[in-house]
């Protein structure tokens, strides 16, 4: 198993040099950051002032370069627009999406598991049927709508919820969390269920079809030939065996959530970093998209690293076969 | 300071229950990237650095030049002004405002760190002397007209936070102090700013207790975020939503004219522009009668009442009526599509020519539809468009040198121009006059259009230090430049604030499309 680790993080090492390569030229080739910064009554003189304040006077190699020594420090640039580094600034907005996303996670979790399972145990009922027909909804609407469409009923029409923003937080080891107080939970509401729905309907659909394939499992068989209760049989030896394929696609899904709520956060105002990496893309702060995505990698490689140790517990197969190597 | 400190607990308590009468909540499209007042010299910053510093001089709602941190100022000979200043004034942190002030600002700001806009803009070139602790002198080699405009965007701060104070100093709040009507209190980027009345101000005292500004930058959001009362007032109402916000009763909403034309600037400098086509390798562009027939072919007042939802107004030149420098001769130009096709037969091309237009897609109101409309309008005459639009971020840098040479790379544009010191010298300076880097001149002159006698009475009027005679030399400047279609102008530009009735509050509008909480006042 050790091995395996191993060659794993060396390939995982290698990803994020080639990304870094990617992302920092591909950034680098679109428009000119400049142009969108400056004060349009700028003169010549105050352009190239400004390219040289921003480091875009040395040619791409050179910054490249720049860049990667920085970065092996742990520098990943100053921002363009804010002027102050990269990382703190993503630091600064990574609770607040973390506090949505593990929210939305924690949903997907206690709404899908149960109601596949249900619609997987009792496929002809109509509590099923509805619950799987549902499901199609949560994958085909627009999250911006939805979203919009919940803030019009629940903050416009009905008045119960605040439209948009993160309510008070409370600081717990230093960092600022909204969900400990009843304000903070209000405004995590509706973002949360939001990005939360198509998980939601992805959850149900993996745990009721995995439901449906234990059920006919031999171990299951004997199970119910042992005497054992059909509670017992469900949230044992079902459940267990299900939630190895949801684990895997909670554990990549869970990437996405933090990485690409954007839409969601956009939305809801919520003070994320999908907010700050759409709006550093509109006005192209390099440094912070760059640093931003090479994160994301970096929390991709991690996830995927995470969920394989996961899997070795929940499936004594993959443990042993990675022994045995 | 006690009841202060009450008022903040008892706010946070029933924060987000209602607002309470002496607390604002804004909903803002655009966030300042810093707190420092001098770190990024561009619309959103200068709106919120105008709430907690002041100016020495201050602009009006209608951007009329008002007595700030200067009570008065005169031209004492050809190159030097004369500033008095206000006496009595205190910072937020209790010390006295003088000259020295005035002075370390005028050194620091254009010289801040990073600084993606600086603030150069208006102090180069410029030398500052203290006369007395009140008094100020500004000195330049040539005359300088334009000095009073140029200090009246450059915030002052106070010489106490010391040379090397730097941005991040003044975002967590330690260097932030002002002189304005209001106190800054706490950042949260991209969550909230908070900001207090400063009960020692000089002038009227800021109508409101507490400001607490949200940034929300999705436009359905916002409107939304004032339906439901979460907030008290947006800016940057979009077009698509005043009809239904006028049916609501508790919302009012607040419109007025801007300071930014929205015009095509069209290639006048390549026989064989990039992307015309049909005209075996001549640009039309340079003949009077074809920029005359596609100026004639727009229907400005359809464009207004259909794309623009009846929120803006037609224009016939770089300013709108009524400011500094604009022409009494100038109309918008009538819709006339069958004068159109005559004057497009008699330049030699009765067929047309094949053209396209790029524009921005997120960067002014319905910018891309206006260049859907005028692609459709400019077919029904024979030219064979097509249109192109792509976010500003690849916009700007190709429409500005994105051709060979670092030469503007489209043929004809779609772009707006706000006039930042609400005379026509801004646009002159930078759209009309020949492309000129040494002296600043023609920054923005994408079509790269050069006429002499334009330059001329453009240079002559920023060295007229006398307000009627420069006054008339740009008016002179702008009819040259408009009558020889050096750009087509479309519309202005009209902003929409909204508030909530209930709460009491009324925005006055600005025609420098700042949102700034000295113009919202109580009803």
């Amino acid at each position: 198993m050790w091995a395996y680790l191993t060659r794993r993080l060396a390939q995982a090492i290698a990803v994020v040099f080639v990304m870094a390569v990617i992302v920092f030229f591909g950034v680098n080739v679109i428009g000119n950051p400049v142009d969108i910064l400056i004060n349009p009554e700028f003169t010549e003189a105050e352009y190239q002032q400004a390219i040289r304040a921003l480091g875009l006077h040395l040619p791409l190699h050179e910054q490249f370069f720049v860049f990667l020594s920085n970065a092996l420090e742990g520098d990943l640039g100053i921002s363009f627009v804010w002027g102050e580094p990269a990382l703190k600034l993503i630091a600064q907005r990574l609770p607040a999406t973390l506090e949505l996303a593990g929210a939305a996670m924690f949903l997907s979790i206690v709404l899908g598991v149960p109601l596949g399972m249900y619609a997987g145990t009792k496929p002809h009922s109509w509590v099923s049927k509805s619950i799987v027909s549902g499901s199609i909804l949560g994958f085909s609407l627009p999250t911006f709508w939805v979203g919009i469409m919940m803030i019009m009923v629940f903050a416009v029409m009905l008045g119960i919820l605040p439209s948009t923003g993160r309510g008070d937080t409370v600081e717990v080891f230093g960092i600022e969390w909204s969900f400990l107080t009843w304000n903070g939970l209000t405004h995590l509401a509706m973002p949360a269920v939001n990005l939360a729905l198509t998980n939601i309907a992805l959850v149900i659909r993996l745990s009721r079809a995995g439901t449906r394939e234990v059920m006919l499992q031999d171990y299951i068989k004997f199970a119910r030939a042992k005497g054992l209760s059909q509670r017992r049989i469900t949230l044992v030896h079902v459940l267990k065996n299900t939630l190895i394929p949801v684990v895997t696609v909670l554990g990549l899904e869970l990437g996405s959530l933090i990485a690409f709520s954007v839409v969601t956060e956009t939305v809801f105002a919520w003070p994320g970093m999908g907010k700050l990496i759409i709006e550093s893309i509109q006005v192209l702060d390099r440094p912070i998209v760059v640093a931003y995505l090479m994160l994301t990698v970096l929390l991709f490689v991690t996830i995927n690293f995470l969920v394989d140790i996961v899997y070795s517990l929940l499936d004594p197969r993959v443990r042993v076969s990675g022994a045995g190597k | 300071m006690k009841r202060i400190v009450t008022l903040a607990a008892a706010a946070a308590l029933f924060a987000g229950a209602s607002a309470s009468a002496q607390t604002v909540k804004v909903g803002l499209f655009s966030e300042p990237s810093a707190m420092d007042p001098h770190y990024h010299n561009l619309g959103p910053n200068n709106a919120f650095s105008s709430n907690v510093y002041e100016s020495l001089i201050l602009q009006d709602e209608s951007q009329k030049l008002t007595p700030g941190l200067a009570v008065s100022w005169k031209p004492v000979n050809d190159t030097t002004w004369e500033f008095k200043l206000r006496k009595g004034v205190k910072f937020h942190d209790g010390s006295d405002f003088n000259a020295d002030d005035v002075i370390f600002t005028f050194e620091r700001a254009p010289n801040v760190a990073n600084s993606p806009s600086t603030f150069g803009t208006y102090l180069k070139g410029k030398s500052f002397k203290k006369i007395d602790d009140y008094t100020v002198h500004a000195i330049t080699e040539k005359p300088y007209p334009l000095m009073p405009v140029d200090l009246s965007q450059v915030w002052i701060i106070s010489s106490d936070v010391g040379a090397d104070v730097t941005t991040a100093q003044f975002n967590s709040g330690k260097a932030a102090i002002g002189t304005g009507q209001y106190k800054f209190i706490e950042w949260k980027p991209g969550d909230t700013i908070l900001i207090e009345r400063n009960d020692g101000y000089w002038g009227d005292k800021a109508a409101f207790e507490r400001v607490e500004v949200k940034p929300i930058k999705s436009n359905p959001s916002r409107v939304a975020a004032l339906l439901a009362g979460d907030v008290d007032f947006i800016d940057n109402v979009p077009t698509a939503d005043i009809e239904r916000l006028k049916t609501e009763s508790d919302i009012v909403l607040a419109s007025g004219i801007s300071n930014r034309v929205i015009y095509l600037h069209m290639d006048r400098f390549r026989d064989d522009s990039p992307y015309i086509t049909g005209t075996n390798g001549k640009n039309p562009l340079f003949d009077l009668r074809v920029r005359k027939a596609i100026s004639k072919a727009i229907n400005r007042e359809a464009i207004v009442a259909r794309v623009m939802e009846g929120v803006a107004i037609p224009a016939g030149q770089l300013l709108p009526p009524g400011f500094f420098g604009t022409s009494e001769n100038l109309k918008a130009e009538p819709y006339d599509p069958e004068g159109a096709k005559k004057l497009l037969a008699e330049a030699g091309y009765p067929d047309g020519f094949g053209l396209t237009i790029h524009g921005p897609n997120d960067r002014y109101i319905n910018d891309a539809k206006i260049a859907q409309a005028i692609g459709q309008m400019l077919t029904r005459i024979g030219i064979k468009m097509k249109v192109e639009t792509m976010p500003k971020s690849v916009f700007f840098s190709s429409a500005s040198r994105g051709g060979p040479n670092k030469t503007p790379k489209y043929s004809f544009i779609l772009v707006g121009w706000g006039s930042g010191t609400g005379e026509a010298s801004s646009p002159l300076k930078s759209l009309v006059h020949s492309k000129d880097a040494a002296n600043g001149f023609g920054a923005s002159n994408r079509g790269r259009y050069s006429n002499p006698e334009a330059d001329k009475l453009i240079e002559e009027a920023l060295a007229t230090v006398d307000d009627a005679k420069r006054e008339a030399l740009l008016a002179k400047a702008t009819e040259i430049a408009i009558n020889d279609l050096a750009i087509i102008p479309l519309h202005y530009q009209v902003n929409t604030w909204a508030t909530r009735k209930e709460a009491g509050l009324k925005y006055l509008p600005r025609t420098d499309e700042r949102t700034q909480f000295r113009s919202l006042v109580k009803q």
